[in-house]
């Protein structure tokens, strides 16, 4: 039988999330539900499931439906599975004139999976996101808060082949970000 | 190369911590604006006409001085740092390199208009230079130079740093404040103005990060002094990112006024087209601005060469100009195909779309599918002027810019480039293969 784990943050998510909310005025701690979200992300397997939603809302004093439409609204937020890794790949303007079209090809290709999916092993998810502010240094793809630039296919395929070697778990916000957030200010 | 102002210094050591920043004159614009009275401040920032500098182009002292200032209401100060205009990468390059320039740009801006708490609004994608500007805000704090009574002046402010999670439309300064407040970024109906109903109901100001770095040497070196930088109106130094088939795509700063011609072929600048192929149309501004073919963006209606300034590039208005927007600065050579491009762009505002307008929500749906029948081969004459028809009904009919962003490189590229829509439709399945690139000798080696 599968473990059914609680859902609740870690001591340090938790400490993070107060801080976080303590920073925009009395009463309006609904401020704080997009960092909350991101760092729930985090410590949940990259995506948001209708139980950990409804933890924010217990968390921010919300109803959970707000939590519920604010996390369709925004891009970032998984509402299903993803992989350990998450490959967003800029499709828009400048880094289609550069080739991003054959970039999201190749990594189909390589890791036999179509936009959108999930590698069999669960390691990458496939994603196409809008323009990232990299329009400089196109093509390029981001993978947790790293951006990958000036891609060739062999770049990508070695970045790609690194992090399948480590294995590990990638979010936006950092694991090592939550456990040690001294630099966030209260 | 002109003269710079914001990121003349880059390669300084240490320039994006407290001490190398400091080093290199940092905080003395600080020092000596807390000297000044709040309203003089923003005076200096009226005469130095500096504008806008995340698209719109409005004069940024008139914006302050719109704040209302009732009675017992907080005032907020929100820095736009969801750069997410494509073809716009200025603000997340100086925030990396320097991010003091930002936190004392804000700073003094929140001085002038009396705020004591002010947010920086940074998208979630850049989550990375999230942890660079808390880092460099947490310096400010240890050195006394955020909190409470700082430097000695009586004046107190704390600064946070918000991120988002992803939507184009949080750029739009009521959709961040919606969003801000916890909410789907939904733009609201304006009035009431941010200036005198914004974030949690009170005044709010917010600049771009480019404007608010930018008071920075304005203070320093007065607005008068600033105001003779530039041409015309445009005053000033801009953060153009370059972007495209050139040979050194990146951030540039320049005096407004540079030729456009300069800015694309000069080494110091863009130096040429690459693969030494021929320049075919060029998206000055962000996407969102007309697109333009390369001679009526290389000389005005009367001849004289155009210049990188909010008047010289929308001189001919929508016919035969276009804007600087944000400095977002697409390059695209002669092998680009028009049509395909505004594909990829209509369907980046198709999906950006918030949904709360009909003309926005639907217009960029349908939009999209005419012209994927264009880039699937299906596509018939009619359906040329049916873009253009959705494109008009949808400029100037939403609540936020959105929909008018949406439209006008629509409108630009059918305008200039009829022709390449009416060869899509003409060769029907036969573009198909063409996946980047308008390649018309190619296709027809194959066909005959």
């Amino acid at each position: 039988m599968a473990e059914i784990k609680p859902i609740k943050f870690s001591d340090e998510a938790l400490q993070l999330c107060h801080k976080i909310m303590k920073r925009y005025p009395e009463g309006k701690q609904k401020s704080a539900i997009l960092p909350v979200l991101h760092i729930a992300q985090a410590e949940f397997g990259g995506w948001l499931s209708a139980p950990v939603m409804d933890y924010v809302a217990s968390l921010l004093k919300i109803q959970p439906v707000e939590v519920y439409e604010v996390a369709s609204f925004y891009t970032m937020y998984n509402l299903k599975p993803v992989g350990k890794c998450v490959i967003e790949v800029c499709r828009t303007g400048p880094c289609w004139l550069m080739g991003a079209e054959d970039l999201v090809k190749f990594i189909e290709k390589k890791l036999n999976i179509k936009e959108g999916e999930t590698t069999a092993d669960g390691m990458f998810t496939l994603k196409t996101v809008e323009c990232l502010a990299s329009c400089g240094t196109a093509p390029m793809m981001q993978i947790g808060e790293t951006y990958h630039e000036n891609l060739t296919f062999e770049k990508c395929s070695d970045i790609l082949d690194n992090y399948k070697a480590k294995g590990e778990h990638v979010s936006h916000w950092r694991k090592e970000r939550i456990t040690n957030h001294s630099d966030i200010k209260q | 190369m002109g003269r710079q102002l914001l990121i003349n210094d880059l390669d300084k050591e240490g320039i994006a911590t407290l001490a190398g920043y400091k080093a290199n004159g940092g905080y003395a614009a600080l020092e000596k604006a807390l000297k000044m009275k709040p309203e003089e401040v923003v005076t200096e920032v009226q005469k130095s006409g500096l504008r806008g500098r995340g698209g719109a182009g409005f004069p940024t002292g008139m914006k302050w001085s719109f704040i209302a200032k009732p009675p017992g209401v907080p005032r907020y100060l929100v820095c736009n740092a969801d750069e997410s205009e494509p073809g716009t990468f200025k603000d997340r390059y100086l925030m990396q390199r320097k991010p003091h320039i930002l936190i004392e740009g804000m700073i003094i801006s929140s001085f002038a208009l009396g705020a004591n708490t002010s947010y920086i609004y940074i998208r979630g994608e850049m989550m990375y230079v999230f942890h660079i500007l808390e880092k460099a805000i947490q310096e400010a704090y240890d050195a006394g130079l955020l909190g409470k009574n700082i430097l000695g002046s009586g004046y107190d402010l704390d600064l946070y740093v918000h991120c988002g999670a992803g939507a184009y439309i949080c750029g739009e300064e009521t959709g961040l404040i919606e969003s801000l407040e916890g909410k789907r970024g939904n733009p609201r109906i304006k009035p009431p103005f941010p200036a005198v109903k914004g974030v949690w109901q009170c005044p709010t100001v917010v600049n771009n990060v480019e404007t608010l770095a930018a008071v920075v040497p304005i203070i320093n070196m007065t607005g008068d002094e600033y105001a003779k930088i530039g041409i015309g109106k445009s005053t000033g130094t801009k953060l153009i990112s370059a972007s495209g088939h050139i040979n050194k795509p990146g951030v540039y700063e320049i005096e407004l006024g540079v030729p456009v011609e300069e800015f694309i072929y000069s080494e110091q600048y863009c130096g040429g087209i690459r693969n030494g192929k021929k320049l075919k149309a060029v998206v000055a501004g962000g996407s969102s601005v007309p697109i333009l073919p390369a001679e009526k963006l290389l000389k005005t209606p009367k001849g004289e060469p155009r210049l990188m300034s909010y008047e010289s590039l929308s001189e001919g208005g929508f016919a035969e100009g276009t804007m600087l927007g944000s400095g977002g600065f697409i390059v695209m050579d002669e092998d680009t195909s028009v049509v395909k491009n505004l594909w990829n762009f209509t369907r980046f505002y198709h999906h950006e779309s918030c949904g709360q307008c009909s003309p926005c929500r639907e217009g960029t749906g349908w939009m999209e599918k005419i012209l994927h029948k264009f880039l699937d081969g299906h596509a018939t004459m009619a359906d040329i002027d049916l873009l253009w028809d959705i494109q008009s009904k949808i400029d100037g009919r939403t609540i936020c810019p959105l929909g008018d962003a949406a439209s006008w490189p629509v409108a630009s590229a059918i305008r200039h480039f009829r022709s390449e829509f009416e060869e899509y439709v003409k060769k029907g399945e036969n573009m198909r293969d063409i996946q980047h690139y308008y390649r018309v000798n190619q296709l027809e080696a194959t066909n005959s």
